[in-house]
């Protein structure tokens, strides 16, 4: 059996999750990563996507993210999502509300650097929208 | 001399006033422990931002590309005034006490020559400031219709922020609230958030940093975290402001109650003593009749 480590996902409402897992998948910006305790020092950005977390008693409890950070030492992990909720909890209509708001920020958006930045975000809430809501 | 019929009108009246804000006082009270609870849930997130953003500014310290939300724009002249105030009144000195530490500062800056501009959270502070500082005002946001208050509300006004920061509207961002230090006291505070400044101890803390991988890089995860940071330094003072409006409420319906009490009293003493005095009226006039016969 694998060692456990310290994870705790956080957004700016409230703590989720602080608990002893022994493996945590994260999306960050460059491709999924799973985190096993002794993981080197990294920092990434997290893109919206499914977190799993495996808790030492083998339970796997799984969020879903909309951005943030990971910091991860090889003791612990903290994730700062800017908004994080069970799966469980989530909706389609929470998704396409999202959705529906990135789109109408494209529209506002002026520099092409933050519109290309918005769509890149809005290409993995659909994607997200896929995983999570099967049609 | 107010008649018999006046006095009860009026201790009637007091009755009912004392029993508004009793329950106000009810309602602030239940209110307060909410808003403190949020308060301190939000907690955990804003230490955690705050020491890894210390940490990655003191490794960017110097670096001349720095993004400009952490070293300014190397100018002083333009200060924007984020105010942020209550929805209502009837709080006591709270929102007064936030609008004058924001009017002493916006005429100091003007005295020096500066340009003041004033975003303004909230209601009570934009009806206040309006008054004196009309032209200064460049936006008002009101959460007026806004129940539970969340993070989308602290990214709103972030946004709007971050947009004139970009447009080279200002130099200088600094954010007004209140302070929850207990239910009765709460401190106006005023807090500089552009550019950014952090403790050098927690920056000193982090110094291990060097040894992170960054991925991306570096300089694409702080410019990600800055205006992330903004939100959540106006979401903290926002749960802040939240939880000292209802204790300054509290303590304000609190007296509000005991002094409808003293009145009622003092009141009440004065109704007794006057029908008194007209029964003894009324039976010195049936004696001295009876006498006169």
């Amino acid at each position: 059996m694998a060692d456990a480590f310290n994870f705790e996902l956080v957004s700016p409402e409230r703590l989720l999750v602080s608990e002893k897992v022994t493996e945590v998948v994260i999306p960050a910006t460059l491709g999924e990563m799973t985190v096993l305790v002794n993981h080197a020092p990294t920092m990434t950005t997290i893109k919206p996507g499914v977190v799993s977390v495996k808790l030492a008693s083998g339970q796997v409890n799984k969020y879903v993210v909309f951005g943030g950070f990971a910091d991860i030492l090889p003791t612990g992990c903290t994730l700062l999502a800017e908004s994080a909720v069970p799966l469980s909890e989530v909706t389609r209509e929470t998704l396409q509300r999202r959705i529906e708001v990135t789109q109408a920020e494209i529209d506002r958006a002026q520099s092409d650097e933050h519109k290309t930045k918005l769509e890149l975000f809005l290409a993995e809430l659909t994607h997200l929208n896929g995983i999570v809501m099967p049609a | 001399m107010p008649s018999l019929k006046d006095l009860k009108n009026r201790i009637a009246s007091v009755k009912a006033t004392q029993k508004i804000t009793k329950a106000m006082k009810m309602v602030a009270a239940a209110k307060l422990r909410r808003a403190q609870e949020a308060a301190e849930a939000a907690r955990p997130y804003a230490e955690r931002m705050n020491k890894v953003l210390a940490g990655l500014s003191a490794a960017n310290a110097g670096n001349a590309e720095a993004p400009l939300l952490l070293s300014g724009t190397g100018k002083d002249q333009v200060h924007l005034l984020i105010v942020a105030t209550g929805e209502r009144g009837l709080a006591g000195g709270f929102n007064s006490s936030i609008i004058r530490l924001a009017r002493d500062h916006a005429q100091k800056l003007l005295s020096q020559g500066k340009t003041v501009k004033i975003l303004t959270v909230g209601r009570k502070g934009n009806d206040v400031l309006r008054r004196s500082f009309k032209e200064n005002i460049v936006h008002y946001i009101t959460f007026r219709e806004v129940k539970q208050l969340g993070f989308v509300q602290a990214d709103e006004v972030a946004h709007k922020v971050l947009e004139l920061f970009n447009a080279g509207e200002f130099d200088v961002a600094t954010l007004f609230f209140a302070r929850f230090q207990s239910v009765i006291s709460q401190v106006a505070t005023a807090k500089q958030i552009i550019p950014a400044k952090f403790e050098a101890s927690e920056a000193a803390n982090n110094g291990s940093s060097a040894l992170y991988e960054y991925e991306p890089g570096e300089q694409e995860i702080l410019e990600d975290l800055l205006p992330k940071n903004i939100a959540v330094q106006i979401f903290r003072a926002l749960l802040e402001n939240n939880a000292s409006f209802y204790g300054a409420q509290m303590s304000a319906m609190d007296s509000a109650t005991r002094n409808a009490g003293e009145m009622i009293n003092k009141l009440t003493l004065s109704y007794n003593r006057q029908r008194q005095a007209q029964i003894t009226k009324e039976l010195i006039e049936i004696i001295s009749g009876a006498e006169a016969l």
